[in-house]
């Protein structure tokens, strides 16, 4: 699960305390009640204990921003691969072991000088799952929700991020069953790294489009392996 | 149908809130509700247009104060309850009173994997050629359903420009209802941000991209 550390570590933000349900009698009734219903559907049969734990050890292992990060340093490097990313992504993903629920229809948008490209699901919370994991509690919220396609220069100010006089804010709604990933502007100066040095660099907001990569400078790039991938 | 859920442009939301280091689930009955979704949906009872319709269709007040994973959580009961996979006595108490229905598959730990590699395709053989091709303007209908729809209302009545034909997929406003896939084209139209935002846009030269189905669009005649 600490796959997913490097690309949620996100020095560039601007951070707020996250309002939770803070009232634990409700938590407590939440919790008693989710308890009470697994029990029925396996009771019932309609749920089979090992495999909604399996289902779960899923979602917490096998799926992350690693996996994009990984893409997206592919695709700097290599531009065979970064050509089938644009043309086919779903292919393109696929062949790096990245498939299935949540990310069968994919479509990679690349940012340029001139365009700037941000993902949203502004009716619920669409997500790709294999490449990025499930979504963080903000992307489900209502203010990113409302305000991503109205507003998406100041929601990007919130995360820190401000474009370049003159580049266009493209917002990509995920109203359909199409999962879109952004492949961002490789960092300067990152010639000399390669490809797992320049997956560090990718984090997660930089592939929902609301952050921009790391510079080499912001990692250690001698993190060990077992991190980096 | 005009929900709550359906927040595109929305105002008094409040700014984004950024959780440093969020870890994937706050409680371990989130991750339980997570797995219960999934598994549950695996029974082939109903689909994901389905359980999206009963999530957005919850109590307006309870749909945006109560949190996602308890929208899961009172969708996955409501759907359970509609299925007659369970009782509101059995909801309400925790244990089994009625004999469980047949259904359609109980997914078990050994297909796991394969199960989330495979997903769920919505991509179809179309019945009938493409109405409309990349570059060429639309407008978007007028189209307000009572029921579940995947048409923003932000966009309805506005002109856009289709930038990509993503094939023909299962068309989410007839699945919901239980009538089948029927599939339809699908489209990316791209909007400018002053078309759909007035004077409120932020820049003259943004563009904001939504799929639509072909049954979303008209021609513009010109």
């Amino acid at each position: 699960m600490n796959e997913d550390k490097p690309a949620t570590q996100h020095q560039d933000h601007s951070h707020h305390e996250h309002h939770h349900d803070h009232d634990h009698s409700h938590l407590d009734e939440t919790a008693l009640r989710v308890r009470a219903l697994e029990t029925l559907l396996l009771d019932k049969g309609y749920v089979d204990a090992d495999a909604l734990d399996k289902l779960i050890e899923n979602c917490e292992t096998k799926i992350g921003p690693r996996n994009g990060a990984q893409v997206i340093a592919r695709a700097w490097m290599d531009t065979s691969f970064r050509q089938w990313l644009l043309d086919d992504a779903t292919a393109a993903i696929a062949s790096m072991g990245f498939s299935g629920r949540q990310g069968e229809h994919m479509v990679v948008l690349e940012n340029t000088d001139e365009v700037h490209n941000m993902v949203v699901c502004t009716l619920c919370s669409c997500y790709p799952w294999p490449v990025l994991g499930l979504p963080p509690s903000w992307y489900k919220s209502a203010p990113y929700r409302s305000r991503a396609v109205s507003e998406p220069q100041q929601v990007l100010a919130e995360f820190g991020v401000s474009l370049p006089e003159g580049q266009q804010i493209h917002v990509w709604d995920s109203t359909a069953e199409v999962r879109y990933l952004v492949l961002p502007q490789r960092p300067a100066a990152t010639e000399s790294l390669d490809e797992r040095q320049l997956a560090q660099l990718v984090t997660r907001d930089s592939m929902i489009g609301t952050g921009l990569p790391l510079s080499p400078d912001q990692v250690d790039l001698n993190d060990s392996p077992e991190h980096a991938s | 149908m005009n929900g709550v859920h359906d927040m595109g442009g929305m105002s008094c939301h409040g700014p984004v809130e950024v959780e440093e280091n969020e870890p994937i689930f706050h409680s371990d009955w989130e991750r339980r509700v997570l797995g219960l979704v999934l598994a549950a949906g695996a029974t082939g009872q109903w689909n994901l247009d389905i359980s999206r319709y009963a999530r957005e269709s919850l109590p307006p007040s309870q749909y945006l104060s109560i949190g996602y994973y308890r929208i899961w959580l009172l969708g996955l009961e409501k759907l359970l309850l509609q299925s007659g996979m369970i009782s509101e006595e059995e909801l309400a108490s925790g244990r089994m009173e009625v004999k469980p229905i047949e259904v359609n598959r109980v997914l078990q730990a050994a297909d796991v994997d394969a199960a989330l590699a495979a997903g769920s395709p919505v991509t179809r053989e179309p019945a009938l050629p493409a109405q409309f091709a990349s570059g060429q303007s639309v407008r978007v209908k007028n189209y307000q359903p009572t029921t579940h729809t995947r048409l923003p209302a932000y966009i309805r009545g506005h002109i856009g420009k289709i930038v990509r034909v993503h094939g023909c997929h299962v068309f989410p406003d007839s699945h919901a209802l239980g009538l089948g896939e029927d599939p339809r084209w699908l489209y990316c139209v791209r909007f400018d941000a002053d078309e759909l935002w007035g004077e409120r846009a932020e820049s003259a030269n943004g563009a904001i991209h939504v799929d639509c189905w072909e049954p979303y669009l008209q021609p513009v005649n010109s």
